[in-house]
């Protein structure tokens, strides 16, 4: 059975990028399973989705926690804890990474066995979120490393599936993931389909007995006003945005009062400050501040800046 | 037949859809509202002559779909997990009117703690209404559920409400294949709703005697409803061999798997089971003699047929994805019932697991069929246990601390 996952961000096409690869594989003959994994289906959140496609009836489900392909539509997701994106990585594994970086940086910074391919990307886009035909791109490359669907395959899955939008939307999503999908066809048959665990030969699942705890402890009791605040939503942030000091006029009621979240402060000294670690980076800020002193930079660009000047 | 890949969600709107029904009062809930999106895409297209109305609440919802069956008209609803019980007034009181129609239930674990994600014990709480309960594994049995479903809620017999059941996400919102009936051939199985007595027109106004005092009368039409919902177990088989004939697939009221010569079997309802049909194959090729048995009707309880599949057996283990406060797994429970006091029972074992959509992994299935070995050497069952790892209490120890430290600060403040 080839199992295979999917990582991005809200608004990348993740679900549509299982679906196209799920009917592709249906189109082929394959017996297959997609599905999304909702929960924090937010624009810019971390999402993913995931494809089983086998030859006969498929019993397994839920999540797949031994990938033979795991295909990362943005590599600022791999640092995210909350992401999962190497849960389950093995030397079986290939990671398919949508990165300026190379292959053996990311075998190196990760530690892995599993073999790592760039999906040769990119056009720089301000918004991460945005990031165009990523789906169809990242559906196409899956499938030209199982080398088990045709191109003509491909180009009707993608079809059927993106068939609400406008004629030249779906002609440019085809033109591109046909471009991935050649790409990678140097590297056709890298993702071969895994195995079952066997029955004599596994880890026994380590088994407690429920401890019992007093209602002091075993209640719901996170009555705390602060709780929010260890959710760090600014990592759902693609685009930051930042004040401009010399331009703000200091009116920082407005600024702080639009902010969805909460996360503009003001300062003692009447000036309006961004708490980063909860900004999920709406932007509503900078359409609101009345001087524009409020910019907006992609947030990987920020981060290499800050990477920059702490270095 | 037409064969696509379609959600677990969109296959009870495709069920709905070629049952004809006639009406949809909806509310919407997560995991459930693609189920009435579909239908009213369908609806608002031209493509699917129905009325769908948003109510205000399930219980309202559940009361006009429980009123237009009694007006004649075949009606569908669906719901989940809070929705369910915000209803549950009406879901006992609609199936005391005798009025068939069909709800859908996408399962959802119960507040508190609140989730999105799937366990029964929703539609645990409905068991003892008077509805059928049918419990679906994959997304076939959904659409294919819904169609049993009306001929057998429909059944003069019968005449009671269902409801078709589906996990939540593991199958609400996975596609996999799924065969379509022919509407032509749909509508020919289903065939029309035949109301009998139940004749509530808006231009004839009637008033039904719904209350009885004293216990005789009330007794009677209680006990009448038991009897009528146990009859559905026989008419089930009939409907069963019919569906087989014009469709090809065969649904038993229990999924027997390698059941054989099996000394060691899994019982469990819904999509997970599917797991334990690799557990199974897997267990078959290391030696094993194991199998599954899965009911896919729950309500009627078909008590006779699980005491002639399990004698003999050795030891089975129960794994029940809901839980009774202070007692344990109700599958278990209900086992435990069907085989007492009958000769060459198995021992019994009861597992409580995936409850909130924890996973059960393959290995977990192993260990079990391994301590259901090694309780059959002592002759006796092994005590309860919930499916948790050390690491996962582990995980709940860390959040715990946060919680507590916290805590600690706002009591300093």
């Amino acid at each position: 059975m080839f199992r295979i996952r999917f990582h991005g961000r809200g608004g990348q096409g993740m679900k549509t990028a299982s679906r196209i690869l799920g009917t592709a594989f249906f189109n082929a003959g394959y017996e297959v399973q997609d599905a999304p994994r909702y929960g924090a289906e937010r624009r810019g959140a971390p999402i993913f989705a995931y494809v089983r496609a086998d030859k006969s009836a498929i019993n397994e489900r839920g999540v797949i926690d031994r990938p033979d392909l795991v295909c990362v539509a943005d590599d600022t997701l791999v640092g995210m804890p909350a992401a999962g994106v190497v849960q389950g990585m093995d030397a079986h594994t290939v990671l398919l990474i949508n990165s300026h970086e190379t292959a053996a940086t990311w075998q190196q910074r990760l530690n892995t066995e599993a073999r790592v391919l760039i999906l040769t990307a990119t056009e720089d886009v301000e918004d991460r979120a945005e990031l165009p035909y990523i789906g169809s791109r990242c559906a196409a490359a899956a499938a030209a490393l199982t080398n088990v669907i045709e191109r003509e395959t491909l180009v009707a899955a993608l079809t059927e599936e993106l068939g609400h939008l406008p004629a030249d939307v779906i002609t440019q999503n085809r033109d591109i993931a046909l471009r991935a999908f050649d790409d990678m066809k140097q590297h056709a048959g890298l993702v071969t389909p895994g195995s079952m665990p066997s029955a004599s030969d596994y880890d026994r699942p380590e088994w407690i007995e429920m401890p019992f705890d007093n209602a002091a402890i075993s209640n719901l009791a996170i009555h705390a006003g602060a709780t929010s605040v260890l959710v760090r939503t600014g990592l759902w942030r693609t685009m930051r945005p930042v004040i401009n000091y010399p331009k703000c006029s200091g009116c920082a009621w407005i600024c702080s009062t639009y902010c969805p979240d909460g996360a503009i402060n003001v300062r003692a000294d009447g000036y309006p400050e961004i708490d980063y670690d909860h900004c999920k980076g709406c932007l509503v800020c900078v359409a609101q501040c009345p001087p524009h002193a409020i910019e907006s930079i992609p947030e990987h660009v920020a981060r290499e800046q800050e990477a920059e000047a702490s270095a | 037949m037409t064969r696509k890949l379609l959600t677990g969600n969109s296959a009870a709107a495709w069920g709905a859809r070629l049952a004809g029904v006639d009406y949809i009062p909806a509310f919407p809930i997560t995991p459930q509202t693609e189920i009435i999106e579909d239908l009213a895409a369908w609806i608002d297209r031209g493509e699917m002559d129905a009325r769908l109305v948003t109510l205000e609440s399930e219980h309202s919802m559940i009361t006009a779909a429980g009123s237009a069956a009694s007006s004649g008209v075949r009606a569908f609803t669906a719901t989940s997990s809070q929705g369910l019980l915000y209803g549950m007034e009406m879901v006992y009181t609609v199936a005391g009117w005798r009025t068939p129609f069909v709800m859908v239930n996408v399962s959802r674990g119960l507040a508190s703690p609140i989730t999105l994600e799937s366990d029964h014990n929703d539609i645990m709480a409905a068991r003892d209404s008077g509805f059928l309960q049918i419990h679906c594994a994959t997304c076939q049995e959904i659409a294919d559920g819904v169609l049993i479903a009306y001929r057998l809620a429909e059944h003069p017999e019968v005449r009671v409400p269902a409801i078709v059941n589906l996990d939540g996400f593991y199958l609400s919102f996975t596609r996999e294949p799924v065969d379509l009936a022919e509407a032509s051939e749909a509508s020919a199985f289903v065939g029309e709703y035949d109301p009998e007595n139940l004749q509530f027109k808006g231009n004839s106004p009637l008033s039904q005697a719904m209350a009885v005092l004293g216990g005789g009368p009330y007794s009677y039409f209680r006990y009448e409803a038991h009897l009528a919902v146990q009859r559905a177990l026989s008419v089930y088989d009939e409907i069963i061999d019919e569906f087989e004939d014009r469709f090809g697939r065969r649904y038993d009221m229990i999924d027997s798997y390698r059941m054989q010569d099996a000394e060691y079997v899994f019982v469990m309802l819904g999509s997970f089971s599917t797991k334990a049909r690799d557990a199974v194959d897997s267990l078959r090729a290391a030696g094993w003699k194991a199998g599954l048995l899965r009911p896919r009707v729950f309500r009627p309880f078909p008590q006779q047929q699980i005491r002639q599949l399990l004698r003999g057996r050795r030891a089975v283990a129960v794994i029940d994805q809901n839980i009774s406060m202070g007692m344990g797994g109700v599958l278990h429970s209900e086992f435990a019932t069907a085989l007492y006091g009958t000769t060459d029972a198995p021992l019994l074992a009861s597992y409580i697991g995936g409850l909130g959509g924890r996973d059960i992994s393959q290995q977990e299935f192993f260990a079990m069929a391994d301590e259901l070995r090694q309780a059959d050497e002592r002759g006796e069952a092994p005590a309860a246990r919930l499916l948790y790892t050390e690491h996962e209490l582990t995980e709940m120890r860390k959040l715990q601390a946060i919680a507590q430290a916290e805590q600690a600060e706002i009591q300093q403040h």
